[in-house]
């Protein structure tokens, strides 16, 4: 297998180690579908959604890589964001177990997943227009006690901690390059820098999963590179990222896993630069037939290996999948 | 002139009197629960009938003291908005309208109800319950008055000191809860319930926090409305006067802590100012009889009232101590 070292360019931060880790703990696993992994964070085990007869998500097993970046793939309605939205207590799935670090997450309410340390955003950007970009970064603190009716009546009990998360937030900011907007409303924003407002909130509250739906949908070019940068440095601060995304050349640049959904489905796991080999994958996305013209070459190739498919079959039950084979 | 300098200072006693004042109570209760938290509440008239009936009841119908009747009046609200809000508060934001606008209606048929009688004593309501109230004043409420050309009895100038002192503190509250970390909350959920949840808020929490305290400020302005009429009869609170308390709000500007003070007290005035004003106008000459005569006075004041609504959407839609800009945000 090419262990191809991914460049972590942008905002080298010095620190590669815990990048180089999950990658190398993820080196020797195999490209097989519901893979054990070494140090799983999130644990995923028979997770189905339904929505009336369409089946959204059904997941028999899943781990997520503590420490690495594990990109969530698939076409238009393949359950990406409806397996988030499971994740993150935001939706309850028909049946099924889930844990964090070993701690259920059934029927736990979205705060209750997000004070446990998972933090999402969201698809459609949802930046607090009418507030500004400092007060959306102070929402973001956890444990602030002048969030509470009574205790927020006396200030002397939350001057202090609201002084410090205004550095904190402040910090971030500068780090997102967001500091001389402080001040703006957040709907003054453009969409690009409200994904990075989003980003940087999520920041706020030192969380230790964070999940990103789609976060460079709709952002000009040069402010990709800038937020493929911000998501490597969470990597480098030991987080764990999850995050879906359409555009393949950044799921290959910053991936250290890659996660592939159709039809709610999981179809295919591995490293970035097995996908884009992987027939199921190659399937999901244009078809089985890629909706072309047959040629007859073609057509004479298929009909023979449906012919040793069903010789095989009456030989004796199907053994295994393509893809593990593939591995070695 | 002299008469309307009349109308005048009669407008100007209107937008000072007990009835601005439960106009602001219940603008201030919409306020934080509409322009702060967003939560749509179209029956705040219940928690003020509530409020009002809690005195009448206890003191007329069962005998207790005026305090124990306070007390009674506001635990019923909050009991109301608990109600109200345990149902509602977890779905979309039209619920709890739909829920509130029932909830004043009902109410108030309730209480005016055959049935209700030997409690609220239906459509003829309850009086003689303020006695206790009008005693605690510090001066003679047996006399008249007169304050910078209007005049009050003893007794109507009780309740409006009161009144206007729990505007005061009813703002401050506001202002202290609304400049700290819950008030960045509670302003959040009205931007987005989901992104607040995302960062690990209990949003159903705040938002019932907010939905009991603005029913609790509904029930004051309810009380202070009976304490001013000396009775209470279920069709003085209509629901009309929920929107009324809107449009204050809107006129002085929501999502500010005196915007539905000063909306409500002008609010009051120009109701009153377009009646006085007009009248003088037509009894002095200068409106001819023959285009409007006083009996068409009552009907097109409310013309007037609208027209300078529409006018304030149109050209201050953030009211007056608004932030045009941060209005403007939603209009794209």
């Amino acid at each position: 297998m090419p262990a191809e070292p991914i460049p972590t360019g942008a905002t080298a931060s010095g620190g590669r180690a815990p990048a180089r880790l999950a990658q190398a703990a993820l080196r020797d696993i195999p490209w097989e579908v519901g893979v054990a992994k070494p140090d799983p964070t999130i644990v995923v085990d028979g997770v189905t959604r339904t929505f009336g007869g369409l089946t959204a998500v059904s997941v028999d097993h899943l781990e997520i890589q503590r420490g690495g970046i594990t990109g969530l793939i698939g076409p238009n309605g393949a359950g990406k964001t409806t397996l988030f939205n499971l994740l993150t207590g935001f939706d309850q799935p028909d049946g099924g177990t889930w844990t964090f670090d070993g701690r259920s997450l059934g029927k736990l309410a979205p705060h209750q997943v997000a004070r446990l340390g998972v933090v999402r955003t969201f698809q459609l950007t949802k930046a607090l227009s009418r507030l500004t970009v400092l007060q959306n970064m102070l929402l973001g603190a956890q444990g602030q006690k002048g969030e509470g009716f009574f205790s927020a009546l006396v200030p002397a009990l939350w001057r202090g901690q609201e002084r410090a998360n205004t550095e904190k937030a402040m910090e971030l900011l500068r780090r997102f390059k967001l500091d001389a907007k402080k001040d703006d409303f957040a709907g003054t924003l453009s969409g690009g820098q409200r994904k990075l407002l989003e980003m940087a909130r999520a920041l706020m509250s030192d969380p230790k999963v964070v999940m990103l739906d789609e976060p460079m949908a709709g952002v000009n070019p040069a402010l990709t590179q800038s937020l493929l940068g911000h998501v490597k440095d969470l990597r480098e601060e030991g987080m764990t990222v999850i995050f879906v995304e359409h555009d393949m050349d950044v799921v290959r640049d910053i991936s250290d896993w890659v996660v592939v959904m159709a039809a709610g489905n999981v179809i295919a796991e591995g490293p970035p630069e097995s996908i884009s080999q992987n027939q199921a994958v190659v399937d999901a996305y244009l078809g089985a037939h890629h909706d072309a013209p047959l040629t007859i070459e073609d057509e004479d190739r298929q009909l023979a290996e449906a012919e040793a498919a069903i010789a095989r079959e009456s030989d004796g039950p199907g053994t295994g999948t393509d893809q593990g084979g593939k591995a070695r | 002139m002299g008469e309307f300098i009349d109308a005048l200072a009669i407008a100007v006693k209107a937008g000072l009197g007990f009835q601005a004042v439960f106009l602001a109570l219940l603008a201030i209760g919409i306020n934080m629960q509409f322009g702060y938290t967003g939560l749509l509440n179209f029956g705040q008239i219940a928690f003020a009938l509530l409020g009002g009936y809690g005195i009448a009841i206890s003191v007329s119908q069962w005998g207790l003291s005026f305090w124990l009747g306070v007390l009674i009046g506001i635990a019923a609200a909050v009991v109301l908005a608990l109600l109200l809000g345990l149902p509602t508060l977890r779905l979309r934001a039209d619920y709890l309208a739909i829920a509130t606008i029932a909830a004043a209606e009902g109410l108030r048929l309730v209480f005016r109800s055959v049935s209700a009688t030997p409690v609220t004593n239906g459509s003829r309501g309850i009086s003689g319950f303020n006695r206790e109230f009008v005693e605690l004043a510090p001066w003679d409420t047996g006399r008249r008055y007169s304050i910078l050309g209007t005049f009050w009895s003893g007794a109507d100038l009780w309740v409006t000191a009161v009144g206007w002192t729990l505007v005061a503190l009813a703002s401050l509250l506001v202002w202290g809860l609304v400049r700290s970390p819950w008030g960045r909350v509670v302003r959040s959920i009205r931007e987005d319930e989901d992104a607040v949840r995302a960062l690990g808020k209990n949003v159903y929490v705040y938002k019932m926090q907010a939905l009991v305290l603005g029913g609790v400020f509904g029930a004051l302005g309810g009380m202070i409305y009976a304490l001013g009429t000396g009775s209470t009869t279920p069709d003085q609170y209509q629901n009309a006067n929920t929107f009324l308390a809107y449009a204050a709000l809107i006129l002085g500007g929501a999502a500010r802590v005196l915007g539905p003070v000063v909306g409500a007290m002008l609010m009051y005035f120009i109701i009153q100012f377009a009646d006085s004003g007009l009248r003088s106008l037509i009894e002095t000459g200068v409106i001819p009889e023959g285009l409007l005569t006083t009996t068409d006075v009552a009907q097109i004041r409310f013309v007037i009232i609208g027209l300078g609504l529409i006018l304030l959407l149109v050209f201050r839609p953030q009211g007056i101590f608004g932030d045009r800009r941060e209005v403007m945000l939603d209009a794209r």
